[in-house]
């Protein structure tokens, strides 16, 4: 059986791991090669690296962590954070990621989503959404970084984004966003039911529980930042505690 | 030397990494003199069937892998790599492969979300020196919206559940294919791409 996904996501900036709160007040944590040889023996699935600086100069040295990375483990990781274009995106995977995730620039550009999915196939472009509850039960995606309400629906979006040829969804609920206060279940079940691709919740895990419920309303994965760089999820424990909540997970690496 | 074949896929560099973890020599390569002096070939592969071909045809090298095929070269194709192997893909269209096995190559049922993409477990159909040291339902990790069928059962040595029963690792004299991707599973991939080299050494 598929197994459900747990994904630290580490925020890069110049080099160095950092997480923001609400994307603002932004902390240095650790290396990325570090958090992630301890990520993958603790038994995480899969691992995202955001290049939260993004400006050209700083993209080179983003792209020699994202080969040590792949140097030093062999789980799967995405990377997304200033990808503009298919070369931008040639870049990335050549340097060693497996997949690449798209979010102001598909907005600005949705050709891009099928160009990219043509070139390198679908499974290696993932469309991150960052959406806000503007009324109730209508959320917006925004841009930016979270600073431009595009006005565009998200779960219309979500949709779009499948039929230009994305092969899976990031839902980064940007209410929830290092309150941890749980997922947005809401928002992540509507677009989990919509799609016919793989959707991973974002933003808002606190406790084991979030990641149990999210997972059981209908996500694929389930990514979480700080409660995993600051060590107050322990991944083993939490995918242990997902096995007796009968959620199927990976575990146990033992073999011989 | 193993000659894995550069022909514009996706993230080949894993592979790589994984194969040096291994103290495995490889090079990459579309040279068809290297490819002919190598004592294995690794095809890999993301991305579509139709593109793959015509990049391999393209650089003329259809001819020199059924070649190496039919004299016995060891050759390992990985996710898409191993779709190449059979005769024909319905991945958007109908299109002919390089044949080396009997099969062919289509969507995966969309009962289930497409791409299957994560962790799954394998079920060994029959022992093969490449599951030495692995029992049954090992994690691995797939990423692949079309899956083989109608292939020889015989040269099923594992598969996954997914929407039914899909190919995971296939056998055939020379010819060895993962669905999965061993570079990115974690200690059992490495475990996986330690027995193959060891197979066929």
């Amino acid at each position: 059986m598929l197994a459900k996904r747990i994904v630290p996501c580490l925020d890069v900036d110049k080099g160095r791991v950092v997480k923001g709160k609400k994307f603002q007040n932004i902390r240095d944590v650790a290396a990325p090669v570090e958090l992630a040889k301890r990520y993958n023996e603790a038994g995480a699935d899969e691992l995202v690296f955001y290049d939260i600086t993004a400006s050209n100069e700083e993209r080179d040295i983003f792209l020699d962590v994202v080969e040590n990375v792949a140097k030093e483990i062999a789980i799967p990781f995405t990377v997304g954070g200033g990808i503009r274009t298919v070369e931008d995106i040639h870049k990335v995977l050549r340097s060693g990621a497996d997949k690449v995730s798209i979010n102001s620039a598909a907005v600005d550009n949705p050709q891009l989503i099928t160009d990219s999915a043509l070139k390198f196939g679908s499974q290696c472009i993932v469309l991150s959404i960052d959406a806000k509850e503007v009324a109730p039960k209508r959320w917006n995606v925004f841009t930016r970084g979270g600073r431009n309400d595009t006005g565009i629906d998200a779960i219309e979006w979500a949709k779009k984004g499948e039929q230009l040829g994305a092969g899976e969804l990031v839902i980064n609920a940007m209410d929830s966003d290092g309150e941890k206060n749980g997922y947005n279940l809401a928002l992540t079940k509507i677009i989990a039911e919509t799609v016919n691709i793989p959707v991973v919740a974002s933003g808002g895990a606190g406790t084991q529980e979030h990641f149990s419920t999210v997972l059981k309303e209908g996500a694929d994965a389930a990514l979480a930042a700080s409660v995993f760089h600051y060590g107050e999820i322990n991944i083993q424990q939490l995918k242990k505690y997902l096995q007796e909540e009968d959620i199927i997970v990976r575990r146990d690496n033992e073999w011989n | 030397m193993i000659a894995i074949i550069d022909y514009g896929a996706g993230n080949i560099k894993s592979l790589q990494f994984a194969l040096d973890k291994l103290n495995k020599k490889s090079v990459l390569t579309t040279d068809p003199q290297v490819i002919r002096d190598s004592d294995s070939i690794i095809l890999p592969g993301v991305g579509a069937f139709k593109d793959a071909m015509d990049a391999i045809n393209g650089l003329g090298l259809t001819k020199v892998l059924q070649q190496e095929a039919a004299g016995g070269k060891p050759i390992l194709g990985i996710c898409l790599g191993m779709q190449l192997f059979y005769e024909k893909s319905y991945e958007d269209g109908d299109w002919e492969g390089l044949g080396l096995l009997k099969g062919n190559v289509s969507k995966i049922k969309d009962t289930v979300k497409v791409p299957h993409m994560g962790w799954n477990t394998i079920t060994k159909h029959k022992e093969n020196p490449l599951m030495n040291g692995l029992p049954n339902d090992v994690y691995v990790y797939f990423v692949h919206s079309y899956a083989v069928g109608s292939l020889e059962e015989d040269s099923l040595v594992g598969s996954t559940q997914y929407g039914g029963v899909v190919p995971a690792i296939v056998q055939q004299g020379n010819i060895t294919g993962m669905q999965f991707h061993p570079e990115k599973s974690g200690d059992i991939g490495i475990k996986l791409l330690k027995n193959y080299g060891e197979m066929i050494s």
